[in-house]
Order: structure tokens, then C-alpha cells, then sequence
């Protein structure tokens, strides 16, 4: 299908960007920011978005690439998932965006979505957000107003819904280094491997003396917004997770018996790919399996 | 309407688009460059794919603006000087295309692969083939195709490969797999 | 500067790297049997391809149509004014403009006495009766604007209520779809005394099964061109009956059928949803008559997965009555066929293609089919890759498997106990066709082999002892099909509209070249090589030097398509046959030439010599015949100054390949995944044209048959809205959901054809589907598992594993409620 008509603007710099996105006049239509463009073209296509006007933000190069900053990676928005794949930064110091990354879509898709376009658009079963949730990660804005920092935890207010105010722009992500001692991964669960995600488990865990000491972990499509699962992340404290391969003649696994709560206060969806009783089973096992692998 | 300067397959064009025209429509009803089909419209299906700047790219889901000043090849630009691209060439020895609707596209993903990964396992095929769709092969002949596209890229002979051994055993059947039980070490998708 | 292909040099190339293969044995010929790479290809792989989409004319009009989006509705104004206002656009139209022109879109299959057949307008006048049936359509100046003038269209609805469900349709009181009813036909048929079959029969195996809708998903969206030309029109369609379609639009629209010519250009896949007379072809004419101008409609993905037609969708009660050892008495078959909507080009006819196979390769005393087609308020049905004969071949596959599971007996051995073994053929089964030859011992040892079954076996057991929560499965199939789309006297009295002939021309050229034209209309299959390969054989002339002519009206006029794995069979045998009438005629040219009696001239290699003379005597190549024929200086008395011929076959009986397929897969009891493990098939598809193109035609069929026991599904919701619109939704495999498969022959050439061939297309498709879901059945039966609905997605597996009282849970995570201990 094709777009309905649309003006289009191809600022030169973010603050002309913030600009134009600031002084738009939402009674005269929706302007939208665009990115990579991987989630929103095909909207365009069949005829779900109208907007206005696209402010086209994939030559702001100052929103591109990753930095480390010490105590944090900071991702620029812009930086396509291929860029993320590609940083030793990354692999270095935010090993479970790398992990997640390499699960979205496939290889033509991610030369040109982008990190910050993910999680701007927000949506429930894209995989970045859950990872973003996880990791306590901060997203920095700007906008005519100077800009904010907003913590993952407040920044996914619901279905395709974010704390971004119109005119603001989403510049980056400063991602936490944890440190030594942590596990990482992203166990993600679809139908066919280019599908989109019907549940999906980021786990971070860090080992102390063969001790659980901090878990965390972020679910995909588990609601309209990406959830922690904190009484997973709780119950994970303190557990001594058992040799691999034990447990399988039904001996009490501690490790997955904290993972049968990873449903606990999510409200996942009921559409074609699965039903909610699925979903939350599916959560409680692949949580059980991330938490495992990041154990390894 | 803006302006853009994209070059394709080696040709430098300047055109005035509508801000919504998707680049696979600018190079199929504009430049006339035809050999890019489209297949679906929610990036699905990889048939428009294109190299964008180098790397792969479904045309679909780029808009003509977008790739203003960029470059672009299409699968009408694999071959130079009358030769085939080892890729091209591939295919066709491999049987890996029956309508070849989804060919285009196919073979430049399976060139974008190479570019990481310039000897895949079968596996790291089908992995890094997964955002094109083909309905007609059932991707066998595909996957033996980037393998051996693979080889000829870096200089290696075709080797040994289930066309050929198809080709020359067919008095035994097209048996290329054929001799040894399957059901061990046969890993799952 | 750009590198510019030259197509001649590049199409040279590839011949050269073509001389490939070696003939199978070299007394069949130089060419068939040997695994010749497809001249098809150099235009595929180089882009310069002729898509319906890629063809544009002078002054181009673009169409678009607006599509109901009730499922079920009175249709009470339909304004197309706003829209003609819009930039661009130089039409509008709604169904009443066309009232009285457009006809009615056709079915040529009235099954039975009873049939209803309703009316079919192209574009909906009154009344619609599916999401995405044409209301309205736009004529713009290009896609993009008549695209946005759609949505200027106003169309106002009186809901009805959506009819979705077979049995509550046929039920009394239920919302009527068409006056006459919502039941579209009943057909019965039987061989033997059921009844007696069932009458204290010791074991009977009743279960139901549920084929659910596909959405066939060619990946050439489909696409008309329809163009004033003289004084009649040119119709590109992407479609796979060029034939077919010029007769029947002459019938629809009256444009007379000399005026017409209709063209399939490259066309990219078809399996079977080409195989249609459409609403937007028939307008496409319409329109271009009406305007004077080219036009051009291509589909999106969205818009095709709404409107091409859909498959399968059957609900199958099969019951089989057997003996305690396991041999079959009889098979019983209730059918309820969802014909959608209306009755499109052979919508009624797909299910009765399966009623002679749901006896499959087994002997049988008796059989007794009864079929109802039901109309809903859904896109209709039609043929889709096997047509009927999957869904038969399903039913029985998986009802024998349970006979198996019932007696205790290996799923292997109660076929053995029932096939028609070797030396039994050829066979008159119960249901009335006469299998003309096969082998399934020797496919089916090839394939146990191949897999390893009993050490698969062995590990299956293992598994199960230790409770592994990834548990084996492993699935036979054992299938043969009728194919080779048909004996024209069967399908007249199976009352179809047509014959199932076909039709090709040989030419040779002055220079000694050879034209074949062919009424097969390829769309992928490779004709244009295999063809080649037949004729080169029996002309005995370079493989090269044959060009095949296909898919245009005006150059092959006479063809019955592509379908029904008839190609090869019909087609490929109607070109040795034409081959054959040429050498005749060349053998009286070097007859006369040479001085000698017609029957003295032998044939060998492309030359025709007096007999006994040798290699060295004198002789006349083809190609020197040509030109003499040409020339036509020296003919015999009569002969007509030309070397060529047409001939027509029209098989006595249908083909019947068969094979074996197995299938191991591990389910993961705790999330329900599937994964397919190993995959095997042994085919018998008789004499082997082209190994390649036969390999390739089973791996296609293999992986479409794995998409509906594992992956697609079309959905529709309460209110008859088609949920699976895209391709994110609908979800067919790519290759890191498959894996490799194993392939193998055996072959036992056809009787019903000189050329023994049996015919590949639909055979891994019919093949597959039960394999893949007695294999998921087979890995959840100590769960006491009887049946998973297809497609066997993880819920499914899932909820069927949670029923079956054999919680998954407890085999994956403690559930809260049950964790006494609670977290800590």
C-alpha cells in the first residue's frame, strides 16, 4: 500500500529539529519525528499513521554512535541497530543490548532501524524496551526547553506511548555498566524467526560466592509496556542456583521456583500470536531459561 | 517537492519526489529500474532489497528522501563487463530460484551476509536469509547457493557441491544427501 | 559511467557453464534425465524480468479499488464524487455503474444437480458478503493518487449478520448468505458396502479434523494490465490459466474471443491462487473499454491477502473400521467444505479432487464420501497447491497413525499390512481409479533408511523413560495422489467445464532452429528447460538450439495451463508428440531426398538415413530437412513447404506418484515449540525429466506443506474481519524455520504416458502436512495425546498437552499455586 501525503523536513542540527517539532500545532495534524523509519514506514503503508509532517532526524549525526562515558554507555538515538552490533563498547559494557539487538527483525532491518527508534516508538513486543527497563537505563531528551533525563522506569507509559512531550526529542540512552560478576541474556520467544516477539525475558544477574546477589529482569509483551519483574528479582536473592542438569528428576530447583513469579503484576495482551494465560506461562519458562543462561 | 540526488547502479539521477514516494516505487516507476519487485507491504518479505550506501536495505520501507545522496545498486547492477556476480552465478547453479520473484532480493541479502561472515555455516544462512521470504524452494537450493557463492567469492573453486553432485550422479537419483541416516546430528531450526 | 549488462554475452556465459550432468542412461537420450540448469534463470538473477507491475504504456491509467469492510451488509449508496474531484483522478466507479456489463464472475464446475450457484458481480452492487469484496474503484493518473482518492469514496452499510462457522450456517434459522441457502451442494459417492465394513467391525478409529484456511501467499502479488489494442484488447495478468481466462472473459465480459488476447508474463508463483477468473481482471477490461486507455491495478499484500482466494478450510469426519491384526474394512468421510462466499472458477470441485483419495495407497472392501459445501460470509475458496488431495491425504494419514497408536503396532507396519504391495499393480481401488504403477516398499524402506528410524526410534524411547522434557516424535506419511490434471471423458463426468488436454506446436526453423509452443503457462516450474530437453531429444538437435514459446494467446493459442501437476504429464507429452509428427514428416522429405522408400529412412542423432547404410551413408540432418522445407525446391508431391506440427494429448488415466516422508521432531513440552529435527522424503514421481527442477518442485512443496501443520492459519474475527492481513500475521516460513531436507528417488515410470512421467508439483505438499502432525502427535502420545489442531503452533501444543492432564507446567516451572514452599 502507499502513505497517504505527508510534508517532510530534513533539519540540519538537533536544535532545529526541536524547533520544528516544538512549534508544531497539534490541531493542524500530527507531526512525527523519524528515524530509521523500520517500524513507522510500514504504518505509513497501510494507511495507520497520517501524520502531517515528517521531521526526518537520519542526518543529525550528532545523535549517532556510542561513547563511553565512565560510568555509563551512553548510545546515541540515532545509532542503527547494526552500529550497536558493531561497538566494542557495546560488547564490552552492555553486553544484553547487544544480545536483544541481535534478536530484532534481520540483518536489512537493523542497517537501518535505530536504538533510540525503538524505544521511542514504544512498542510492547519490540525487544529494546525490556532491555532499557533492565538495565535501569536513563533516556536523555532535548527540546526547546533544554531537555530531560528520564528513567526507563518513566519513560514507557503504555501502548506506543512514552513520557516524550511533543517537541521533545529522544537524543540517546545512557546505559549503566554493572560491573563485574554479572550474566546476561535475552531469551526471546516467536513464531517464526523474523516474527516479532509474543514474550521476551532480558535478564542481567550477578553472581556473589555462588549466590544470587541481584537479579534483574525485563519482559517483552507482557503488558502494554515493558514490565519488571521484581518479585522475580526478589525471590532470585540470595538463591544458590543447583548444577546445571539437576533438578530434572523433579528435585526443587530454587532458581525455578523464583521464576514461576515472572508473571506477577503483568497484564499481558490477547492477540493472534497467543492468549494471556499463555503469555504468562511462557514468562514464568523463559524466565526460568534467561535466568539460567545468564547463570552460565 | 523536494529535490534528491540518488546514484543508481552507477547512475547519477536528480529528481523532484513527493515527500512520500518509497524508494522501491522511485526506482521502479521513475527511474524505470524494474528488476526490484515488491512484495509486501510491511517489510516483510525482503523481495525489494536493495544495497543502500553498501548495505542491504528493503526499499520499501526507505523513502526516496531518505536516501537522498546516497548509492544505490539494485540487482540490475550485480553484473559488470558481461559477467555474472559470483552470486548471480550461484543461484542459477544451484537451482535456488523457481519464479524468482524473490531472487532480487535474495541475492543481494546473501551478499550483504558475506560481508561479515565471508565463509557462513548453513546455519548463519538461514539465520542471516531470514528477512526474505521465498515460497517456492523451500531454501535448500538457496542455502547451498550462498555457500557456494561464498566460495567463488573468495577465490575458491565451487568444490563439491549438491547441484553438481545432482547433476552428475542423476543416473543414481537425485540423491545428494542421500546414503546416510539423517536422524542424528541433524541440528533443528 | 554504469556497467551496462549485455544480456546476449551473460545468457552465453551461463550456457557455457551449463553443460552439465550426464544423461541417465544414455539409450533414453542425450537430454532428459540430465540435470540441465534452467535457461529460465539468466533473466531471474539479472533483474530483467517482465512482471505484470513492470509493464507500462503511454497514458497509463492506475486503478484502485474500495473494499467492503463488513463481512456481511446491505450496500446502500455508494457516491463516488468526492473522489472524481481529487488531483489526477479521470474516474470513479461504483458496482451499479458497471450493473448489466460486468456479468457475473464464473464457476466452471457445477458438481451436482443441487448446486447453487449465486450470482457474482466483480464489484459488489447490492449486497456484500466478505471483508475486501470490491465495492467501488478509482481510475487515477498514478498509484499513488488513486490510492488517496479511495478514501474520498463514501459507501454507507446496513449490517447483516457475518455467517463464519460451517455447522451454525447449516443450521435452521441461521443468517442466510445467498437466497437459495447457505448450503452450496451436497456429493456423495461410495465403492463397496460400507455398512458392512462397519458392521461389527472389531476396531473403529472416528475423528475429526479440521483443515484450516490458508492464504497461499504467492510472493508476485497479483497485477493486470488491460489495454486497448486495434480493435480488441490485450489482458497481462499475472496469472496462471492465460487459456483459461481468455475464454471465460469472453464469456464474462461478451468481448468477443478473437479480440482478446491474453498475456502471463513472467508470473512470480501461483500454487493454485492464480489459477482464477478475478473480479479485477474482468474490470480491468471493463475499464479499458470503457476509457479508451490502458490501465494497470497492482494488489499490496494487505489487499491480496483479503482477496486472493483462500484454501483449504474443510472440517473431515473420517471414520475407518479395521480388524484387530490392522487391515482395513472400510473408510467412511463426512465432509463439510467452506466454500466462502461465493462459488469462484472451481471452488466446489476442490474437495471432490480429494474424494478419490481417502482411501489412499490402501486396499479396501469399502468407502463411502459424502461432501456438503457451505457458504459463509468469508473470501471465498479455491484451489491451493494439492486441492483436496492434501486434505485427503491428511485425513487418512493421520487416521491410519491412529489405528496404529490403537492396536499398539508400529505406524510403519499397519501400512505394510494394508498398501497395495508391487506386484498388485496396476490396481482398481475401491474408490475407482486404477493406480497404473508404484513401489511403496522400496520408497519406504529408502526412507526409513535414509532417516535412521530405528535408532530414532531407540532415542524416542530413551526420552520417554527419563521424562526429558523435550520428547521425540516421529512421523510417517505414506501418500500417492491423482495428478497429471486430467482424462478429459473423467472430468466431463465429474461435471467440469473443460477438458484436460493439452496442446503444443513444433517448429523447425530455416536455419534448423526449433520453436515449441506450448498451452502450459509456467510460473516457476521451468518449462522453458525441461521442454527443451524433451525436444531436443527427439529431434536430435543441441539443447540450445529449442526455444520455448508460452503464455500469450497470440502465440500459443491453444493450452489448458498450468495446474494440478499436469504440466509434464499433458504438456511435456504433447511435445514429444508434436516432435514425433515432425520426424515423421521430415523422415518422407529425406525419404524423397534420398531416393528411398519412407521406411527404409531411419532416425538416429539428428539425422535421418537410409536404413542399413550406416553412420557413414548418406543422409539428411533435421537441419538440412528445414531448409529444404524452407526452400521447398524439391518436395515430395503434397508436401506442404514446412516442418512442423501440432498435437494434442489427452491422457486415458490420471498419474498417481507416490512416496514416503518422514518426519522427526522435538517438542519442548514446557513451551509447546516444535522443531523440526530431520526431514526426509523419498518421492516416486516415475521418469525424471530434470532431476534439478524435480528436487526443487519437492523441497517448495515440502516446506508449504510444513507451513500449514506448523505455522498458517488465516483468521478471521466474530464479526468476519480478516486478522491475518499482513505478512507479520501471517506467517509463512523463511529458512531459519526449516531445516535441510533429505531427498530421494525411486522410480517406477508411468504406464498412462509414453514419457513415464508422473507429474512433482503438488507432491510435498500433500506429502509433508500429515507428516509433520503425526510426528507432534507421535512425541505427545504417552501424554495421552490423540490429536494437535493444525497449525501446531506452541499454544496449541501447549493447551493440548495442559488438557490432556499432563500439565506442561509440571514439566517446566512449578506453578505458584503449587509451590508450597513459596519464594524465598
Amino acid at each position: 500500500m502507499i502513505p497517504a501525503p505527508f510534508d517532510y523536513v530534513r533539519p540540519s542540527s538537533l536544535d532545529e529539529a526541536c524547533r520544528i517539532l516544538g512549534a508544531a500545532d497539534p490541531a493542524e495534524g500530527d507531526v512525527k519525528a523519524l528515524a530509521g523509519g523500520q517500524s513507522l514506514l510500514p504504518l505509513l503503508r497501510l494507511r495507520l499513521a497520517y501524520p502531517s509532517v515528517l521531521v526526518d532526524l537520519g542526518r543529525l549525526e550528532e545523535l549517532r554512535g556510542v561513547q563511553d562515558r565512565g560510568d555509563h554507555v551512553f548510545i546515541g538515538a540515532l545509532t542503527t541497530h547494526d552500529e550497536v552490533l558493531r561497538s566494542p563498547v557495546i560488547r564490552e559494557h552492555a553486553p544484553l543490548v547487544a544480545l536483544a539487538t541481535a534478536t530484532v527483525a534481520d540483518p536489512a532491518v537493523r542497517h537501518r532501524g535505530t536504538f533510540g527508534g525503538s524505544l521511542a516508538h514504544a512498542d510492547p513486543a519490540g525487544d529494546l524496551p525490556a532491555v532499557a527497563l533492565a538495565l535501569d537505563s536513563v533516556l536523555v531528551t532535548a527540546s526547546g526547553a533544554g531537555g530531560r533525563e528520564i528513567p526507563a522506569a518513566g519513560f514507557f507509559t503504555g501502548y506506543l506511548e512514552t513520557a516524550l512531550e511533543p517537541g521533545e526529542v529522544l537524543a540517546g540512552v545512557k546505559v549503566p555498566k554493572l560491573g563485574d560478576g554479572w550474566g546476561f541474556h535475552y531469551e526471546k520467544f516467536h513464531r517464526t524467526a523474523q516474527a516479532w516477539a509474543v514474550v521476551g525475558v532480558a535478564a542481567a544477574v550477578r553472581l556473589e560466592a555462588g549466590t544470587i546477589a541481584q537479579a534483574r529482569i525485563g519482559l517483552t509483551n507482557m503488558g502494554p509496556a515493558p514490565v519488571r519483574a521484581r518479585t522475580v528479582e526478589t525471590a532470585l536473592r540470595g538463591v544458590t542456583p543447583p548444577a546445571a542438569g539437576a533438578g530434572a528428576d523433579g528435585g526443587r530447583d530454587p532458581v525455578r521456583d523464583a521464576c514461576a513469579w515472572a508473571d506477577e503484576g503483568t497484564a499481558p495482551p490477547a492477540d493472534l500470536h497467543a492468549k494471556p494465560d499463555y503469555r504468562r506461562h511462557l514468562a514464568r519458562v523463559l524466565t526460568h531459561r534467561a535466568v539460567r543462561a545468564a547463570l552460565s | 517537492m523536494p529535490r534528491v540526488t540518488v546514484t543508481v547502479d552507477g547512475v547519477a539521477y536528480e529528481e523532484e519526489v513527493e515527500p512520500r514516494l518509497l524508494l522501491v516505487h522511485f526506482l521502479r516507476d521513475r527511474l524505470g529500474r524494474t528488476g526490484t519487485p515488491v512484495g509486501c507491504d510491511t517489510g516483510n518479505c525482503g523481495s525489494c532489497t536493495v544495497m543502500l550506501d553498501g548495505r542491504s536495505a528493503k526499499s520499501c520501507s526507505v523513502l526516496a528522501v531518505q536516501a537522498d545522496g546516497s548509492d544505490v545498486v539494485t540487482v540490475e547492477g550485480l553484473a559488470s563487463g558481461g559477467e555474472l556476480h559470483p552470486m548471480q552465478r550461484a543461484f542459477h547453479e544451484e537451482h535456488a530460484l523457481q519464479c524468482g520473484y524473490c531472487t532480487p532480493g535474495m541475492i543481494m541479502a546473501a551478499i550483504d551476509l558475506l560481508r561479515d561472515d565471508p565463509d557462513p555455516s548453513e546455519e548463519a544462512v538461514r539465520q542471516g536469509l531470514k528477512g526474505n521470504l521465498c515460497r517456492c524452494t523451500g531454501y535448500c537450493t538457496i542455502v547451498r547457493a550462498v555457500r557456494r557463492g561464498a566460495r567463488a567469492m573468495s577465490g575458491e573453486p565451487p568444490g563439491e557441491t549438491a547441484g553438481e553432485t545432482a547433476g552428475e550422479t542423476a543416473g543414481e537419483t537425485a540423491g545428494e544427501t542421500a546414503g546416510e541416516p539423517v536422524g542424528e546430528g541433524v541440528a533443528a531450526p | 559511467m554504469t556497467e551496462q549488462l549485455d544480456a546476449g554475452l551473460v545468457a552465453r556465459r551461463i550456457a557455457e557453464s551449463d553443460q552439465v550432468g550426464e544423461p541417465r542412461n544414455p539409450a533414453e537420450g542425450r537430454e532428459v534425465g540430465r540435470a540441465r540448469r534452467r535457461r529460465e534463470d539468466a533473466r531471474l538473477i539479472t533483474g530483467r524480468t517482465r512482471w505484470t507491475d513492470n509493464i507500462q504504456f503511454p497514458g497509463m491509467l492506475h486503478v484502485a479499488f474500495l473494499r467492503s469492510p463488513m463481512a456481511h451488509a446491505r450496500l446502500t449508496r455508494v457516491d463516488v464524487s468526492a473522489a472524481l474531484a481529487m488531483p489526477g483522478v479521470v474516474a470513479a466507479f461504483s458496482g451499479r455503474d458497471f450493473d448489466g456489463e460486468q456479468g457475473s464472475l464464473p464457476c466452471a464446475w457445477p458438481v451436482s444437480e443441487d448446486v447453487v450457484i449465486p450470482d457474482h458481480p466483480p464489484m459488489a452492487v447490492d449486497r456484500v458478503r466478505y471483508v475486501g469484496e470490491a465495492v467501488a474503484c478509482v481510475v487515477a493518473t498514478d498509484r499513488y493518487k488513486a490510492a488517496d482518492a479511495l478514501e474520498a469514496i463514501e459507501a454507507d452499510y446496513e449490517p447483516l449478520e457475518a455467517v463464519l462457522d460451517m455447522t451454525e450456517a447449516l443450521a435452521d434459522g441461521a443468517p442466510a448468505v445467498h437466497e437459495a441457502g447457505n448450503q452450496a451442494f451436497t456429493w456423495k459417492f461410495s465403492g463397496g458396502d460400507a455398512g458392512a465394513a462397519f458392521r461389527d467391525a472389531p476396531v473403529v478409529i472416528d475423528r475429526t479434523y479440521v483443515q484450516q484456511r490458508l492464504i497461499p501467499t504467492a510472493m508476485e502479488p497479483r497485477a493486470v494490465v488491460a489495454a486497448p489494442e486495434g480493435e480488441g484488447f490485450t489482458l497481462y495478468s499475472a496469472t496462471q490459466i492465460p487459456h483459461i481466462l481468455r475464454v471465460m472473459l469472453a464469456l464474462t465480459t461478451g468481448i468477443p474471443e478473437h479480440l482478446l488476447r491474453v498475456v502471463a508474463p513472467d508470473v512470480g508463483g501461483g500454487f493454485g491462487s492464480k489459477l482464477q477468473v478475478t473480479a479485477e481482471e474482468v474490470l480491468g477490461l471493463l475499464l479499458a473499454r470503457r476509457l479508451g486507455r490502458p490501465v494497470k491495478w497492482t494488489e499490496s499484500r494487505s489487499e491480496g491477502n483479503l482477496t486472493v482466494h483462500h484454501g483449504r478450510d474443510q472440517i473431515q469426519r473420517i471414520s475407518l473400521a479395521a480388524e484387530r491384526d490392522g487391515r482395513i474394512r472400510g473408510v467412511r468421510v463426512d465432509l463439510l467444505a467452506d466454500m466462502g462466499a461465493y462459488l469462484m472458477l472451481v471452488t466446489p470441485g476442490v474437495p471432490l479432487l480429494g474424494a478419490f483419495m481417502y482411501n489412499g495407497i490402501y486396499k479396501m472392501d469399502a468407502y463411502d464420501f459424502t461432501c456438503t459445501g457451505v457458504f459463509t460470509t468469508k473470501m471465498p475458496t479455491d484451489a491451493y497447491r494439492g486441492a483436496g488431495r492434501p486434505e485427503a491425504t491428511f485425513a487418512i494419514e493421520r487416521a491410519v497413525d491412529e489405528l496404529a497408536a490403537e492396536l499398539d503396532l508400529d505406524p510403519v507396519e499397519v501400512r505394510r499390512r494394508n498398501w497395495i504391495s508391487r506386484e498388485e499393480f496396476p490396481y482398481t481401488t475401491v474408490a475407482g481409479l486404477t493406480y497404473d504403477s508404484g513401489d511403496y516398499e522400496a520408497a519406504t524402506e529408502r526412507a526409513l533408511a535414509l532417516l535412521g528410524y530405528d535408532k530414532l526410534r531407540a532415542e524416542q524411547a530413551d526420552r520417554r523413560e527419563r521424562r526429558d522434557p523435550v520428547q521425540l516424535g516421529i512421523g510417517v506419511s505414506t501418500y500417492t495422489e491423482m495428478c497429471g490434471l486430467a482424462p478429459s471423458r473423467v472430468l466431463g463426468s465429474l461435471s467440469y467445464g473443460a477438458g484436460g488436454w493439452e496442446h503444443a506446436t513444433v517448429r523447425l526453423l530455416p536455419t534448423g532452429k526449433v520453436e515449441v509452443v506450448t498451452g502450459t503457462s509456467p510460473h516457476g516450474q521451468g518449462h522453458e528447460t525441461s521442454w527443451s530437453q524433451i525436444a531436443a531429444d527427439a529431434l536430435g538437435v543441441p539443447f540450445e538450439d529449442v526455444s520455448v514459446l508460452h503464455g500469450d494467446t497470440a502465440v500459443s493459442p491453444r493450452g489448458m495451463d498450468t495446474y494440478g501437476s499436469r504440466s509434464l504429464v499433458v504438456g511435456g507429452v504433447a511435445v514429444l508428440a508434436a516432435c514425433e509428427k515432425v520426424k515423421e514428416k521430415a523422415k518422407r522429405l529425406a525419404a524423397h531426398l534420398l531416393e528411398a522408400a519412407d521406411d527404409d529412412i531411419e532416425f538416429a542423432d539428428g539425422v535421418f538415413r537410409v536404413r542399413g547404410t550406416g553412420l557413414g551413408g548418406a543422409g539428411r540432418t533435421v537441419q538440412e530437412l528445414a531448409l529444404a522445407a524452407f526452400a521447398a525446391h524439391d518436395l515430395p508431391d503434397g508436401f506442404e513447404p514446412r516442418l512442423d506440427a501440432d498435437a494434442t494429448f489427452d491422457p486415458e488415466n490420471f498419474s498417481f506418484p507416490h512416496g514416503t516422508h518422514l518426519c522427526a521432531v522435538e517438542v519442548d513440552t514446557e513451551t509447546g515449540t516444535v522443531a523440526i529435527r530431520s526431514y526426509v522424503a523419498v518421492d516416486d514421481v516415475g521418469r525424471v525429466v530434470n532431476p534439478l527442477i524435480v528436487e526443487g518442485q519437492v523441497h517448495g512443496g515440502i516446506a508449504q506443506g510444513i507451513g500449514q501443520a506448523l505455522f498458517e492459519e488465516a483468521v478471521y474475527d466474530p464479526e468476519g474481519n480478516l486478522l491475518t492481513t499482513t505478512m507479520a500475521d501471517y506467517l509463512i516460513p523463511s529458512a531459519a524455520d526449516l531445516p535441510d531436507f533429505v531427498t530421494d528417488r525411486t522410480e517406477t515410470p508411468a504406464t498412462s504416458n509414453p514419457l513415464g512421467v508422473k507429474g512433482v508439483g503438488e507432491a510435498g505438499t500433500i506429502a509433508s502436512t500429515p507428516a509433520v502432525v503425526n510426528a507432534v502427535v507421535d512425541a505427545l502420545r504417552p501424554y495421552g495425546v490423540h490429536d494437535v489442531p493444525m497449525p501446531c503452533t506452541p499454544e496449541r501444543v501447549w493447551r493440548v498437552l495442559a488438557r490432556s492432564g499432563a500439565s506442561a507446567d509440571r514439566a517446566g516451572a512449578v506453578r505458584r499455586d503449587e509451590n508450597d514452599g513459596g519464594a524465598q
